[in-house]
């Protein structure tokens, strides 16, 4: 894998966990669209299949010891992108609900709208569909908490299906929230003051296992991220100049 | 209120040789006993002392000093948790930094002994 021969010095980022069941097919996916592009598969320490069915679709795969959840995943694809010279990330969830078709629209967004991320979202002149009423509920409770704190609404701000530039992989590769990591990781960017854009896309139903956020976590879900969006607000840190 | 301190004693006692116990053992590191320690002898001599307990519970405006005793103690194990807390997620935070760096360097190496 190497960033000075991969086009567009981009690459796929699939963070997974007992994915054995879709992982195959969204790699697969993935090269059908891009297909010299680079993927690498973030392996949460799965107890399934996951590794192999990843290597045998043609990905790179990052093992991880033991488990560390979703944001110590993610975080680490994003130190090794970062070590390794690329200047793009896209990361796409490995149960399938991302649709790789839209990775070009994201790409492009990224790289002539000058901003720092781009957001696959959902409800960005979609109707986002495939979204729970629990969890639709707390997105409009985020979007509510968000706008101000951010300076411009946000449709789909817990969206996994996200592109970062090499100046945000720099940033997240230093410091990335742990837990539920899409939200807060907004908020780490605007104490940069960086900029972010959303892409109207739609997304799918899982292919194989669970999401991690079931009905019951879904209160201790909102509770944990607004308190990490608010200690995200309130962590000492020299703010960057405003360009 | 004799027999509430009497508690308190054989409690911070117990705590005491439990902790000693374990630091022989290995079962504690040194550093984290302190904490505990310190905790112990305070509640030891808090419940010693009747005279200093009356003055706190006195000075805290509660007429009761099993009340103040049983507010100290309380505090005491807060300060405790709350330093273990601070401990647990620096090492929380240590822990993912390594494994991160650990899978990255296996990559790595694996990739070069592929493209040997």
């Amino acid at each position: 894998m190497n960033a000075a021969t991969a086009t567009e010095n981009l690459l796929i980022l699939i963070p997974a966990f007992n994915e054995a069941g879709a992982i195959g097919d969204v790699i697969r996916e993935v090269h059908e669209v891009l297909p010299s592009a680079p993927v690498l598969v973030v392996d949460d320490a799965s107890k399934d299949a996951t590794v192999e069915r990843a290597k045998s679709a043609g990905a790179e795969v990052l093992r991880l010891p033991n488990h560390l959840g979703l944001g110590g995943c993610v975080q680490a694809g994003y130190k090794l992108a970062y070590e390794l010279g690329f200047s793009y990330v896209i990361r796409v969830d490995g149960d399938g609900q991302h649709d790789p078709r839209y990775i070009p629209e994201l790409l492009k967004v990224l790289r002539t709208s000058g901003c720092h991320m781009v957001i696959g979202s959902r409800f960005y002149n979609r109707n986002g569909t495939h979204t729970s009423a629990v969890r639709a509920m707390g997105i409009w409770v985020f979007r509510l908490v968000l706008r101000p704190i951010l300076g411009q609404p946000v449709h789909d701000p817990t969206s996994g299906f996200v592109g970062v530039n090499r100046e945000a992989l720099q940033v997240f590769s230093q410091s990335f929230p742990l837990e539920y990591p899409e939200i807060e990781a907004l908020v780490v960017l605007q104490r940069k003051r960086f900029r972010f854009r959303e892409v109207p896309c739609e997304m799918r139903p899982r292919k194989a296992g669970r999401s991690s956020i079931t009905a019951v976590k879904s209160l201790y879900y909102i509770i944990h991220v607004l308190l990490g969006v608010f200690v995200n607000i309130l962590k000492f840190e020299p703010r960057a100049r405003k360009e | 209120m004799h027999r509430l301190m009497d508690a308190v004693t054989v409690l911070s006692v117990a705590l005491i040789a439990t902790v000693l116990f374990s630091v022989r053992r290995s079962h504690i590191r040194v550093e984290y006993s302190v904490s505990w320690l310190a905790a112990s002898v305070i509640l030891l001599a808090l419940s010693r002392s009747e005279v200093l307990l009356n003055w706190i519970s006195g000075e805290l405006g509660l007429t009761s000093p099993p009340l103040a005793l049983f507010l100290l103690v309380s505090c005491v194990f807060v300060v405790v948790i709350y330093r273990l807390s601070v401990v647990i997620s620096d090492l929380k935070d240590a822990n993912i930094a390594m494994a991160q760096r650990l899978a990255i360097v296996e990559f790595e190496l694996q990739s070069r002994h592929e493209k040997q």
